[in-house]
């Protein structure tokens, strides 16, 4: 019985990284590119969520369709002005712009609303459900629920319509999507913005889940979920959420059955030795070396 | 025009001169000189200013009741902005006013430089809230405040002697010194109480947001009693956490918990009976703390926080210190501090902070520790 409670609380974990990772997997798959400051737009999205809701009393529904405007966006001007001009530039370049940007977000969001710490409430209105002797939290119920949506619909957009075929067509090749007439800096910037998207909605179950927030509330699990990409396969929509939620179960079941201090060492260890087994990741396609 | 700059500058500096000649002559023979120093401008500004404020209303009030030993107290208290090398700069500003005893510095790492020059001077000080063990490694150096070790054991004594549980678990934060160190001495002491430790969960910096398996084992372990040696901040998710799986005991905190209600947007109800080891509670129902209070707040506006009364303490103790020795203002800083090292150990006070307050030779205070429980969304003192 303990260990179902465990297991819940660790896929209730894993479901936030997860919704996390999906963000994250979405633009490296597409704009081969790690975009560090997806964490803070996780946060700027929670703040936006906050402020309608705190300061300006509108509902929920509302509160959270304005955060995901804002950083829908928000990731498309971020894109435009950091990303864009990098294009051509090395990898290294563009990664380096993306941890300046991450902390210009976290930066600007200290001179907005200041370093103290706010309190989130809720926008889940579903109480918790008791089976027995297990607690499930609302949140799980909608961040899991919203997690199989969110991948399916994005596998779905990829595969069946005309501009998720070009993030395809781009994520093989640029040069070749172009001269078959894909409209490049369209496409990544679409990818950006769904990315960014994403983002908001992650920050606001983050924060129902776990909820304080501070301008640094989103670096931390954008680094785990990072994590997560990578050891699910980095670029594989599917492979973000067992990433996520296996993360968050072997974290959660490290710290309950071997020792809390040591929990964060296993899990890194975990992926350390998934990554030797297999490079790739869980679900990652294999690297052909073009010659 | 250049003459006349020049002469214009010529005479500033005379007059600067002058003038501070005369200050110095104006020593006042029948007074003892406390210097304090602390930050009363930058980022710790808060804590400066109430020590500089809770210790003018003793200087006040022991001047006005007669003074020590008949003799006034002259105070002057200077801004080191929490920096230490401004600090030893404040230090050399009040030696020059003619300073005997130093009554700082208020923050810890000034406070550690600030002790080697007194104890080169051989100059007696007395810090109200630098709580590091390294401040007091020399001997003329004594504290107010608890050191960070002793907040474990005091807590650990404090449930063991009011009974408050039988099965206490501890969650804290192992990346943090401040944390780990209470936890160590905490799981010390309760060797030597009445209660047992069921379990000792930790956490980092970097997951400090999901505590529900450190609650879940505490919960197994039919823990009435968790023990959060952390700062309010992981504090406020514990008890949001805590609430949504049912799970409620006695939660215990230390200093870093003060603050938990200021929380923006918090539900302060899920707080309520939250207890924490605090040396002063401002709505305590004594009429040493009730005087204390109105006082501050008529001439401050503020209702005062736990350093202003500690900076009060540390003047009484200067007070209590000075009587017991029969000491005069003509003493020089260096006579003073060898006839008050010895004493330092001997007095007691009952001060806003604890009562018979005493002092061991190492400098650190041994005191009753208080505990505040919160009630209706407010610090009541127990």
């Amino acid at each position: 019985m303990r260990f179902i409670t465990y297991l819940i609380n660790g896929i209730s974990l894993g479901s936030i990284y997860a919704i996390i990772a999906l963000g994250y997997t979405m633009v490296y798959g597409i704009a081969k590119m790690l975009n560090f400051a997806h964490g803070d737009v996780i946060m700027i999205g929670c703040y936006v969520v906050f402020t309608c809701m705190s300061g300006m009393g509108l509902n929920p529904f509302v509160s959270v369709t304005l955060a995901v405007v804002v950083c829908t966006v928000l990731g498309m001007v971020i894109e435009k002005v950091a990303y864009k001009p990098l294009r051509k530039a090395t990898p290294l370049a563009v990664l380096i712009t993306a941890i300046g940007v991450s902390y210009l977000l976290q930066n600007i969001a200290l001179l907005a609303f200041g370093a103290d710490t706010k309190s989130f409430t809720s926008v889940v209105p579903i109480p918790n459900i008791s089976l027995g002797e297990v607690n499930v939290t609302g949140v799980t119920v909608v961040a899991v629920a919203a997690c199989i949506i969110i991948m399916i619909v994005l596998m779905l957009f990829i595969k069946k319509t005309k501009a998720g075929q070009a993030m395809l067509a781009v994520s093989e090749d640029k040069e070749a999507a172009q001269l078959m007439g894909v409209n490049v800096n369209g496409t990544i910037s679409l990818t950006f913005a769904i990315g960014s998207g994403l983002a908001a909605i992650a920050g606001v179950l983050l924060c129902s889940a776990y909820p304080t927030l501070t301008p640094y509330t989103g670096s931390m699990p954008g680094i785990k979920a990072f994590t997560a990409a990578v050891f699910g396969g980095i670029g594989s929509i599917p492979g973000a959420f067992i990433g996520g939620i296996l993360l968050g179960i072997i974290e959660i079941l490290a710290k309950a059955y071997i020792s809390s201090q040591l929990a964060d060492a296993i899990v890194f260890a975990v992926l350390i030795l998934v990554l030797l087994v297999k490079p790739t990741g869980i679900l990652g396609k294999p690297i052909h070396e073009k010659v | 025009m250049k003459k006349l700059v020049s002469v214009l500058l010529a005479a500033v500096m005379a007059v600067g001169c002058l003038s501070g000649c005369g200050a110095k002559e104006a020593k006042n023979a029948n007074a003892f000189y406390i210097g304090g120093i602390g930050p009363i401008t930058g980022d710790a500004a808060i804590y400066g200013t109430a020590v500089q404020n809770g210790a003018q209303i003793a200087v006040d009030e022991i001047n006005a009741a007669g003074g020590i030993n008949g003799y006034q107290i002259e105070y002057n208290f200077q801004d080191d902005q929490g920096d230490a090398e401004k600090s030893a700069n404040a230090y050399n500003t009040l030696k020059d006013w003619g300073m005997q005893m130093l009554m700082g510095t208020v923050t810890t790492a000034p406070c550690v430089a600030v002790a080697d020059l007194t104890a080169a001077d051989n100059m007696i000080q007395i810090t109200p809230s630098a709580s590091s063990t390294d401040v007091i490694k020399n001997d003329n150096v004594f504290q107010v405040c608890f050191t960070d070790p002793a907040q474990g054991t005091k807590s650990a004594q404090y449930i063991g002697q009011n009974n408050l549980a039988k099965k206490v678990a501890i969650i804290y934060n192992s990346s943090d010194i401040y944390s780990s160190g209470i936890e160590a001495t905490f799981v010390e002491e309760a060797a030597n109480q009445n209660f047992e430790v069921v379990a000792e969960e930790a956490f980092t910096a970097d997951s400090k947001t999901d505590f529900s398996t450190q609650l879940q084992k505490a919960k197994d372990a039919d823990a009435d009693l968790v023990f959060l040696p952390i700062y309010y901040t992981e504090a406020s998710i514990i008890l949001t956490q805590a609430n949504a799986m049912g799970y409620d005991p006695t939660f215990f905190g230390c200093d870093g918990m003060d603050g938990i209600l200021g929380v923006k947007n918090f539900d302060t109800s899920l707080a309520e009976g939250l207890m924490l080891l605090t040396p002063f509670a401002a709505d305590a129902q004594d009429d040493l703390t009730k005087k204390f209070v109105d006082t501050y707040k008529e001439k401050y506006g503020e209702i005062p926080n736990q350093f202003a009364a500690d900076a009060y303490d540390a003047v009484y103790a200067m007070k209590a210190a000075l009587e017991s020795a029969n000491a005069t203002p003509d003493m020089s800083a260096s006579d003073l501090c060898d006839a008050l090292k010895p004493v330092m150990t001997t007095i007691s006070i009952d001060g806003l902070t604890g009562t018979g307050m005493s002092w061991s030779e190492t400098g650190e205070v041994n005191k009753d520790p208080k505990a505040v429980v919160i009630q209706n969304g407010e610090y009541v003192g127990m």
